[in-house]
C-alpha cells in the first residue's frame, strides 16, 4: 500500500474524524463552531481531527472574518475509489481458495 | 462515457502453483469448480458464450468468453453495470498458464477503463454511505 492510500487510511479509521468528514460531505461547508455544537466532543478536538483531516487532503479551509470555514475534498478518496486497488485485494483472496481448492482436487 | 477521457488500468497478479497446468485449467474452466473459488457461474469454454458470475453479495457480472487456449491462456470480459457510473466497470480477464519446474506459474490480468467519476462535478451523488462502509471492511481485515 502506498504511503497515500495508508495516510488516508489512518485519516479516517478514527470514527469521531470519519463523522466530521461525512457530515462536511453530506451538508457541505460548515464552521468549527457548527461541526461543534452537534459533534459531542469538544470544539480544540474537533480543530484537531479538522487538522488532520487536511493534511490528509480530505478537508479545505477558507477564512471568512473570524471564521474558518471547512469543506470536503471528495476527490482526495480517488486513489481508494480506484477499482484497481480493490480488485487486486479481490483477486488475493480469491488465488488463495483457488489454492485450497487445488489441493482438494482428485488427481 | 467517452474513449477519449478514460484511462486504461491494469491489476496483474502472479502466483506460482505447486501443481500441473492440467489441474488449474480445469478450476478455471469447470463450472462446478469455478463456483469453489470464484463465484457461482454458468461458464462454457466456448469463445463467443456469455456467462455471469454471481456474487455472493448480491453482485452480477457480466461475461463473455473471448479466448481459450487449453492449459495456456483463458480470456473473458469482466463488465459490471452500475447505476452510479463511479462504480460502472467494463474490463477483460486474462489468465495465462506457464509451466514452471515445480508446477504452473499463474499470471492474472485485468485491463479495463477507469470508471467513470463524476463526484468533481456532482459529489452529493457519489455513494459515500457504501464506500465509507467498503473502508471500514477493509480496515478491520488489515489489523
Amino acid at each position: 500500500m502506498s504511503a497515500a492510500h495508508d495516510l488516508l487510511f489512518r485519516t479516517l479509521a478514527d470514527p469521531t474524524r470519519r463523522a466530521i468528514f461525512e457530515r462536511l460531505c453530506r451538508e457541505g461547508e460548515q464552521t468549527v463552531g457548527a461541526l461543534t455544537a452537534t459533534s459531542g466532543v469538544s470544539q480544540p478536538a474537533v480543530s484537531k481531527h479538522l487538522g488532520a483531516l487536511k493534511q490528509a487532503g480530505l478537508v479545505r479551509d477558507r477564512h471568512a472574518g473570524r471564521q474558518t470555514h471547512y469543506s470536503a475534498q471528495p476527490g482526495a478518496l480517488n486513489p481508494l475509489i480506484d477499482w484497481t486497488g480493490q480488485m487486486a485485494g479481490f483477486w488475493q483472496n480469491r488465488l488463495d481458495a483457488l489454492d485450497d481448492l487445488l489441493k482438494r482436487m482428485d488427481q | 462515457m467517452t474513449e477519449a477521457a478514460a484511462e486504461m488500468r491494469s491489476v496483474v497478479i502472479e502466483r506460482e502453483f505447486a501443481f500441473p497446468a492440467e489441474r488449474i485449467w480445469r478450476a478455471l474452466t469447470q463450472p462446478h469448480l469455478i463456483e469453489e473459488w470464484l463465484m457461482k457461474n454458468d461458464f462454457k469454454p466456448v469463445v463467443g458464450h456469455r456467462f455471469n458470475l454471481r456474487g455472493e453479495w448480491g453482485g452480477v457480472l457480466d461475461c463473455e468468453v473471448l479466448t481459450i487456449e487449453p492449459q495456456k491462456t483463458l480470456a473473458y470480459t469482466w463488465n459490471f453495470s452500475h447505476e452510479d457510473a463511479a462504480f460502472d466497470l467494463k474490463s477483460i480477464v486474462t489468465f495465462t498458464l506457464t509451466p514452471t519446474r515445480n508446477g504452473t506459474h499463474l499470471r492474472m490480468e485485468q485491463a479495463g477503463f477507469r470508471p467513470e467519476q463524476k463526484q468533481a462535478s456532482g459529489g452529493a451523488k457519489f455513494g459515500w454511505e457504501k464506500f465509507l462502509a467498503n473502508l471500514e471492511e477493509v480496515l478491520a481485515r488489515s489489523k
